[in-house]
């Protein structure tokens, strides 16, 4: 066990845990942010998600111990309402079936928006290949992001 | 909770403290048959059980309606709620939508599956809100002192137009409590609806794009243990010896046991797979410290002896067979294909099949074939339950609880009323949460330690303690005359362990000379309910040897197909076929039209159709493929479906668009392939979902516009997305695609 100051959703949680904890299960087992999901646990799925300084990074595998200075983003730091441009463009678009997979799908989106402002169908679905979604909702997210991309 | 039905009517009414209404009622009649409502009017039949979902108006014109049925991503806590706000006549932006608990004395067929949500609560949705109206127009009638039939309602607000009196219901609703309950309440004419057919947003989205707590995963109570299972590593395994030394001394862990899910003898229920029985259990604080304690236990395991089980399906039992050994895919499909050639047990003959083969000038046949495959629902299995020895608590993602709570009181011994299960949305569900093995996993555990505990599944336990669809075979003939003819058909189906012939469905009914038959072969591999069972494979075969035979036929495939049905529709063959010709024939014509079916196809578009009939409702595909650099992509997906009337349309068009997809998936990639009893695949490094970049470019979907009260949608566009396919690829390479995935084929 070790302590760990990590800055999240802009505010600095402290957690005593084995350094080895993936951020998924800091957040889920330890910091009560059950926002972030677990699909594979090995990187596939996407469905954990989550912002490192603003960059896209799975959190299934990231040791607590890797993160030292740098930020990290929750679905929850998101926006506190939904009123984030990429949350509102989901909502027009009504993209949610089962709705499991869409807070890692929303994570991914707002970093590719954040690098590529004006994603193409090619550039979308390079970016968002990492991320699963069983119900088959994708066609409706490369909508949502391309609305997003508009806003 | 206990069941406590009495015969009375079936809505109750009471007034809310602080002014008000609360309306109850039963939201599925027991019967669907006894919800048989005259036209244009409510018959309450004495037989219908006690109340309860809500409604309920406060003083201040608030309406909140229940949503009774768990919700896996089929959108019914939406289209439920819908449903009543239409006939209640109020403004669906105003309603607040509850998930219902999970409460057998107030709600029946608390279930999700079979497509049958909205089917089968359609008119007694449609009953109670009308009924809720009716007794606030007479409300509004006694205080204005007014005939009823001149009041009017709007968007929640009662009307008296000559005297230009009005109110809010909330201002009536207390009074409207004290109403006799109405027994024969208008309902609006279908012409009239507003709220059903228009497109409502999903009532969680918000809490969807915000990250909010709403699955099983997610939840957390005080003092709460994680716990997970380790189970033998190939079907026909069990366990011989348990060192948990290692495991027990690693940081955060509580316990280490072994739990027996069902004992010797145990007459199972329907939906009590048993798929492991003995499993040892790693119990601790958190979920990263489990998963590496788990990593340290020494397991021995040893070879299944065979056994026979009883199965007690809903009064009806059998005996299954669960034979030794360590089974692989490849024995499998070998052993499949030489069943196929053997006499099989007939399930439907009409007129003279054995001649018509004889008499042939031409006989076509085709073996088709596929592999298990696993669900893999986003969230994995888990169950949090807190259980001791005299009740029991349970917060958990699953389709079936009524069946779970039969299965855990009989298997903790406890009465049903000491049993509390609490539904939470669901990450997927395709058939896997119904059954309740992981909450009598979940139960054990806690009782065990004494503590509440979450049961959790790795994507690797998940994917490989399965419930598989099938591995399925089908061999399709067809007899041909010297003129062209078809004068016989005969499907012979068989899998492991169950085979897929739905015998009264088309073409039975098309032909004159038809046989069905259907062998099985047992297996230790357990299976299940897997988005539209047995229909997922059936309508695969049989959508491709149709197009196979119009192509030798010199016939075009959709022409070919409305022939048949023309046939089964004017003059049919037998009598217990279990489609509608016309609504069949509606979907072909449909796509036909949508797609530009016959006009010259586009260069490099190759196109194929397919159609199928299951759980009630029509659907029909054409698929466009283009072939880039050698490989084939999906451009264009026409849908057509005929699921009567579309509660939500951008909703269903959701749910179609997401079949389209799972079926194009499932059908390139989808297997779950066995080695030695070792499932091979048990993460999505080695099971192929579809991804964003492989889906249709465009996908368009078209509802049959009638005013068939609602048949069901979640999976009968599923089956013919994988015979298009087939059909496309065929276009596309020139080549029939006769075993899934197909990706292994190209
Ligand atoms: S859980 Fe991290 S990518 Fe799947
Ligand atoms: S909405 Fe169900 S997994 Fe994406």
């Amino acid at each position: 066990m070790a302590k760990f100051n990590l800055k999240i959703n802009g505010k600095t949680r402290q957690v005593d845990v084995d350094p080895s904890t993936p951020i998924l299960w800091v957040l889920r087992d330890h910091l009560d942010l059950q926002g972030t999901k677990y699909g594979c646990g090995i990187a596939l799925c996407g469905a954990c998600t989550v912002h490192l300084d603003g960059m896209a990074v799975r959190a299934c595998q990231l040791p607590v111990s890797a993160v030292k200075k740098q930020e990290i983003t929750t679905i929850e730091g998101l926006s506190e309402t939904g009123d984030h441009p990429v949350q509102q463009a989901w909502l027009e678009h009504d993209v949610a079936q089962c709705g499991y997979c869409q807070a890692g799908q929303i994570m991914s989106a707002v970093a590719l928006l954040k690098n590529n402002p004006n994603p193409g169908d090619a550039d979308i679905e390079a970016y968002m290949s990492g991320n699963i979604c069983r119900c088959g909702t994708y066609a409706r997210i490369k909508a949502a992001i391309k609305t997003a991309a508009n806003k | 909770m206990k069941n406590t039905y009495s015969r009375r009517s079936f809505l109750k009414v009471s007034a809310l403290s602080g002014g008000g209404m609360m309306l109850g009622f039963n939201w599925f009649a027991k019967d669907i048959k006894a919800a048989n409502l005259a036209p244009g009017g409510l018959n309450v039949d004495p037989e219908w059980v006690q109340v309860n979902g809500y409604i309920k108006i406060t003083a201040d014109n608030r309406v909140t309606i229940m949503a009774p049925n768990p919700e896996f991503g089929q959108n019914v806590k939406t289209s439920l709620p819908m449903i009543v706000a239409e006939e209640l006549d109020v403004d669906w932006k105003a309603v607040v939508v509850e998930q219902a608990p999970y409460n057998t004395s107030l709600y029946v067929r608390q279930f999700a599956g079979g497509s049958q949500s909205v089917r089968t609560t359609w008119k007694p949705l449609r009953a109670a809100g009308a009924t809720a109206r009716q007794m606030l127009r007479e409300a509004a009638a006694q205080t204005w002192n007014v005939p009823v039939e001149e009041v009017s309602t709007k968007a929640g607000n009662l009307y008296h137009e000559k005297s230009g009196k009005s109110a809010t219901y909330g201002d009536l609703a207390a009074k409207a409590a004290t109403m006799p309950v109405p027994t024969d309440a208008p309902l609006k004419p279908v012409k009239d609806f507003k709220i059903v057919r228009s497109s409502q947003k999903n009532v969680d989205g918000v809490n969807i794009v915000t990250g909010k707590s709403l699955f099983g995963l997610d939840y957390r109570a005080p003092g709460m243990l994680i716990a997970m299972i380790q189970h033998p590593p190939a079907f026909g395994l069990k366990l011989k010896s348990l060192d948990a030394g290692r495991s027990r001394k690693m940081p955060g862990i509580k316990d280490v046991f072994t739990i027996t899910v069902f004992p010797e003898g145990y007459e199972r229920a329907a939906f009590d797979t048993r798929t492991f029985n003995e499993l040892v259990v790693v119990v601790g604080n958190s979920t990263w410290e489990v998963m590496n304690a788990r990593k340290k236990l020494n397991i021995e395991w040893e070879p299944i002896t065979e056994t026979k089980e009883t199965v007690n399906a809903w009064g009806r039992k059998r005996e299954e067979l669960i034979p030794a050994g360590l089974e692989s895919s490849e024995a499998h499909l070998n052993k499949m294909l030489e069943m196929a050639q053997k006499p099989a047990t007939q399930l439907r003959k009409d007129g003279d099949p054995e001649s018509a083969f004889q008499n042939a000038a031409r006989i076509v046949e085709r073996t088709y074939t596929a592999p298990f495959l696993a669900h893999n629902t986003m969230e994995p299995m888990n169950c949090f339950a807190h259980v001791t020895e005299t009740e029991a608590l349970f917060v958990t993602p699953l389709q079936a609880p009524e069946f779970a709570e039969k299965t855990l009181a009989k298997r903790l011994e406890l009465p049903v009323e000491k049993i509390d299960i609490q539904m939470t949305r669901m990450g997927g569900g395709f058939g896997r949460r119904a059954y309740p093995h992981y909450m009598v996993e979940a139960a054990l555990i806690s009782r065990q330690v004494k503590a509440p505990v979450k049961l959790v599944y790795t994507r690797e336990d998940d994917m490989t303690y399965g419930i598989y669809r099938p591995a399925y075979t089908a061999t399709y003939r067809a007899a041909l005359d010297a003129a062209n003819n078809l004068t016989g058909f005969h499907v012979k189906g068989g899998g492991i362990p169950e085979h897929a012939v739905h015998a009264n469905r088309f073409p039975a009914g098309a032909v004159d000379n038809y046989l069905a038959e259907g062998w099985e072969i047992p297996s230790n591999i357990t299976i299940g309910a897997f988005r539209a069972p047995r229909s997922n494979f059936i309508a695969a075969a049989e959508q491709s040897f149709l197009d196979e035979l119009a192509e030798v036929m010199g016939k075009d495939p959709i022409d070919f197909r409305l022939e048949l049905l023309k046939r089964a529709k004017e003059n049919p063959v037998g009598t217990a076929n279990d489609y509608d010709a016309d609504r069949y024939a509606g979907v072909l014509k449909l796509v036909k039209e949508k797609s530009n079916w016959g006009s010259p196809e586009k260069s490099g578009l190759h196109r194929g159709v397919a159609a199928y009939f299951c759980h009630n409702s029509y659907a029909a595909h054409v698929i466009d493929m283009t072939m880039k650099d050698g490989q084939p992509a999906v451009e264009n997906v026409y849908s057509a479906v005929d699921c009567g009337i579309v509660i939500n349309p951008d909703a269903a068009a959701n749910m179609v668009e997401g079949a389209v997809i799972d079926g194009i998936g499932n059908a390139l990639y989808g297997a779950l392939t066995l080695k030695d009893g070792v499932p091979e695949q048990n993460n999505f490094n080695s099971y192929r979902i579809i991804r964003h970049n492989e889906i249709p470019r465009h996908i368009e979907v078209h509802f049959v516009e009638n005013d068939i009260d609602p048949t069901g949608l979640g999976e009968p566009p599923f089956p013919p997305v994988f015979g298009a396919l087939a059909n496309a690829l065929y276009r596309a390479t020139g080549k029939r695609y006769y075993r899934q995935p197909f990706s292994k084929e190209l």
